[in-house]
């Protein structure tokens, strides 16, 4: 899809022939992401729809206590050392960002007065800095008021690399905070910044008091008391935490919405494992509400047949994938395998590359495996498969890829196994230790034997696949093998950063430790070039036609075989209302507004 | 009897310094990383995971990380959680009620159902009770408590819907409720630990009774006129409890095995469930601290098994 096309799309989108919510669906099936989608639609002046409430309360409280439940128990309270989902959304009980992204990938104010924009003059048009307006009279939970320092306060805090923030990620484009005056704040960056929105939104943006962590930057981080009892200005204020089992919030009397929150206390219990999970809210209603629901849909359909809860599907950025080597992974140069030195003797013909695309049964796989929880699809970037983008559709089909392997000169042995110059089409093909991954792998390999191609199997722990010990050839950032599969996480609203992943600098190696994201060693100039055009572009519109380029550029050279996109699926209690999950932002996205039927 | 108790702690000091080497070496060469999450995020730049590998030294040699934790430990400096940041220390005694509140009452439930059954069992052998009772007892400490919390979880709280199978530490209830509800809670966790280990009591109990029940003192009581009550209490369950006892005591660390399993299926949070979230997040300085304090018990409740056995009979010297 062009730039050209794009705009047309946007324009039929201000003239209200085509919905804001279906145009913004076409982008994600195009790979692109609900935000930045959201972006394109501000940029030519369509406004924002609001999330509506259904329960609009008169006054804060009354509602007791929600139970909530997280099959990963929180371990930490602060939101710049979150170890991940888990620990962000315990931190969203108590703090809070700028803006949160509401499920359509629209910044939503929540510390701020407004979301900046072109129009309202706070994102500069060189794209070179961006001016937040915050909300006056928010107040920290121990009554100081909330103002400009705090956020200058939460990027210094970020960027002292003593301070070790894992958050860093989403701060270090930002040369200066300036403070306007005490409740405005610009951010100055290096270089033109098309995305300004990644410091202080969402669950990596939550702000932290100045006040009570200022004696604690860099080396001395991890001794401040507030790392467990935290101060925030969230509509629930601190009872009682304890690691890796409990976080319990109260009301906060003094929030910055009128009438809200609805519950007097909050309780999110942590531990154990999604399945019975899941059964506390959906069969027996122990719990109100509970996180990832990683349940076979089969289970999660017949326990939402009693009635008390219902499994809530929602697309975010998960895609479960399978990664082609395109360098040898059976050669050993300067002491490493899969080295960019060599090239992968059979995966580099396209036409091998091409069959495998047609030999993966992702309608199988969906129907079989995951149901409502993985939907086949395509493009490498989220997409549910009623919006694939129409530069690449799957298929299915065994004879199709009997032909290209023919044509391509891989004749069948007398074992059945296509060989070409006394090569032969055996791969070993690995992933992690998960039911649901053994049964694809065995769907593949099915289909490949009957084209034949011999796949052997591996099945990694996850512990050890997943881990970034630089020294253990099993991991997936090693990448020893022909094949891999795994599912990629998207946490980001905007897709810069994930698609670092097929950039030739970011070639995972031993001279990078294997730390770096570029995992198959696929190089592409062309690529290149457009990521970094996409990196200062400025027009949300031409940057989008740059994103979806990128995605075709992955798709059609076959660097990764999509399996299934996998939304987000959490278990809600029937009787709760308002509880709009986000794909975007944290399961606590908007948790001020959540209530309960009595 | 002190100078025996003095070699023996003595002893006891090399046998934890080789476990805790053992200990920390395994944990060192096992695979994974507390950081990989980290790794898995792409958000989040690698500097910053190297940066924390650096500053809480994983990437110093296997003995210098080590030494570095025999000196702070003797220091009485736990160390932190690499996942939580939380000292070691605090994180141990925060999971400690829950893990003595529910092993304390298993022990005390498996102790009420054993002594009774296996006394009466063994004074008429071979009975219907006596059938039925042993029966039971194979069954018991044949099924696994994985097996049996998860049947439990099932009839009690999904078909039957009578009891919670989430524990919450933390109830905001007062007054009776507040003990009601935590009794509720505990009924599960307690009573798959509680009938494994009375099954194996009961079977202890009958047969050391059965052993005493045939003695010539026995008889002797019997025949000078005391009650059945007085002769069973005084001189038989009294006696035959020695054996049993120091079966107890040494049980104590399997006890606290049984639990790590329960507490994880009921999330209790005690002592086990913190294990095995440490083991899984690779979290080696809580895995190191709490399996050091799972083998100072197994060396302390050795001790205790031996001095006790001494106490309660006294024909045993020790020298």
């Amino acid at each position: 899809m062009e730039e050209r096309e794009l705009r047309t799309l946007i324009g039929a989108v201000k003239a209200g022939t085509l919905s804001r919510r279906r145009f913004v669906q076409m982008m994600v099936g195009l790979g692109l992401t609900a935000p930045l989608a959201a972006q394109m639609l501000a940029s030519a002046g369509v406004a924002r729809a609001e999330t509506k409430w259904t329960f609009n309360p008169t006054k804060r409280g009354g509602g007791g206590l929600v139970k909530t439940l997280w099959w990963q128990a929180p371990t930490l309270l602060n939101p710049h050392f979150a170890n991940g989902t888990k620990d962000q959304d315990a931190c969203r009980i108590l703090y809070e960002p700028l803006g949160a992204y509401d499920p359509d990938g629209n910044i939503v104010p929540v510390l701020a007065a407004e979301v900046p924009g072109l129009q309202n003059g706070q994102v500069a048009k060189d794209g070179l800095s961006v001016t937040w307006r915050l909300k006056k009279n928010v107040q920290w939970h121990d009554g100081k008021p909330f103002t400009a320092d705090d956020v200058v306060f939460n990027w210094e805090y970020v960027m002292d690399p003593a301070t070790s923030a894992v958050t860093v990620g989403q701060y270090r484009d930002i040369t200066r905070i300036d403070k306007v005056d005490s409740h405005t704040v610009k951010l100055v960056f290096k270089s033109p910044m098309p995305f300004w929105a990644a410091a202080f939104c969402g669950p990596t943006g939550m702000i932290i008091p100045k006040h009570l962590f200022q004696a604690f930057k860099g080396d001395k981080s991890r001794e401040a008391p507030t790392n467990v009892k935290p101060v925030g200005t969230g509509p629930y204020r601190f009872v009682d935490f304890k690691p890796g089992d409990i976080v319990r919030g109260e009301l906060n009397p003094t929030y910055h919405v009128p009438n809200r929150p609805f519950f007097d206390q909050i309780e999110m219990k942590g531990g154990g494992d999604a399945p019975s999970a899941a059964r506390a809210v959906l069969q027996t209603g122990e719990f109100d509400y509970a996180w990832n629901m990683q349940v076979e849909d089969e289970q999660l359909k017949r326990w939402e047949q009693g009635g008390k809860g219902r499994a809530d599907i929602v697309s975010g950025g998960n895609i479960e994938h399978i990664q082609l080597n395109t360098t040898d992974p059976w050669t050993e140069v300067d002491g490493e395998k899969s080295s960019i030195k060599t090239k992968h003797p059979v995966l580099s013909d396209p036409a091998v590359r091409q069959a495998l695309n047609v030999l993966v049964d992702r309608g199988s796989i969906q129907e079989e495996i995951y149901g409502r929880t993985g939907i086949a699809t395509a493009n490498f970037l989220n997409a549910p498969s009623r919006f694939v983008s129409k530069n690449t559709k799957w298929v299915f089909n065994v004879d199709k890829a009997n032909q290209i392997l023919e044509a391509a000169g891989w004749k069948r042995g007398a074992d059945g196994i296509r060989a070409k110059d006394g090569k032969k089409l055996k791969f070993v093909y690995q992933t992690s230790v998960n039911a649901p991954r053994q049964k694809t792998q065995q769907i593949v390999k099915q289909a490949c034997a009957k084209a034949g191609i011999d796949l052997d199997l591996k099945a990694v722990t996850a512990s050890v696949y997943f881990s970034s010990d630089p020294a253990n050839p099993d991991t997936y950032s090693h990448f020893y093998t022909d094949l891999q599969m795994f599912t990629t996480t998207m946490t980001q609203p905007d897709p810069q950063r994930f698609m670092d992943q097929f950039t030739s600098w970011e070639v995972s190696a031993k001279d990078n430790k294997f730390a770096l994201t570029n995992k198959t060693r696929w190089r592409n100039e062309e690529y290149d070039r457009t990521w970094k055009a996409a990196e200062t572009e400025m027009d949300p519109v031409k940057r989008a036609a740059l994103f979806v380029k990128m995605n075709d550029l992955v798709i059609q050279n076959i660097v990764v075989i999509p399996v299934v996109f996998r939304p987000r699926v959490a278990a809600i209690s029937n009787r709760m209302r308002d509880v709009v999950q986000s794909g975007w932002d944290g399961d606590f996205w908007a948790l001020a507004y959540w209530s309960k039927q009595t | 009897m002190y100078k025996y108790l003095l070699r023996r702690t003595l002893i006891s000091v090399p046998v934890l310094a080789g476990i805790s080497a053992v200990l920390f070496t395994i944990l060192a060469l096992a695979p994974g990383d507390p950081f990989e999450e980290l790794a898995t995020n792409p958000n989040v730049p690698a500097e910053v995971r190297m940066n924390l590998r650096a500053k809480f030294g994983l990437d110093d040699p296997l003995p210098v990380r080590y030494a570095r934790w025999v000196v702070s430990m003797m220091r009485g400096d736990w160390g932190f959680s690499f996942v939580s940041r939380v000292n070691v220390d605090t994180l141990i005694l925060q999971r400690l009620p829950a893990t003595l509140v529910v092993l304390g009452s298993a022990l005390l439930l498996a102790i009420l159902i054993a002594i009774p059954i296996g006394t009466y069992s063994a004074l008429r052998p071979y009975s219907i009770f006596d059938q039925v009772a042993t029966t039971l007892a194979f069954i018991g400490f044949s099924l696994p408590t994985f097996f049996t919390g998860l049947l439990f979880i099932l009839l009690f709280s999904i078909h039957l819907d009578w009891l919670p199978f989430i524990y919450r530490a933390d109830i905001s209830a007062t007054g009776w409720r507040w003990y009601w509800e935590h009794v509720r809670q505990a009924i599960m966790p307690v009573a798959v630990l509680g009938l494994f280990q009375a099954a194996s009591m009961t079977r202890f109990m009958r047969a050391s009774v059965l052993d005493i029940v045939r003695l010539d003192y026995v008889n002797t009581a019997r025949a000078k006129g005391l009650s059945e009550a007085t002769t069973l209490v005084k001189h038989v369950v009294r006696n035959a409890l020695i054996p049993v006892v120091t079966l107890v005591a040494l049980q104590v660390p399997n006890i606290f095995g049984g639990a790590i399993v329960t507490e994880q299926i009921f999330r209790v949070p005690g002592i086990g469930s913190l294990l095995i979230a440490s083991i899984l997040a690779n979290d080696t300085p809580v895995v190191m601290a709490v399996t050091f304090i799972f083998s100072c018990l197994v060396v302390v409740s050795n001790l205790a098994a031996d001095l006790l056995y001494g106490w309660l009979d006294p024909r045993i010297s020790y020298r």
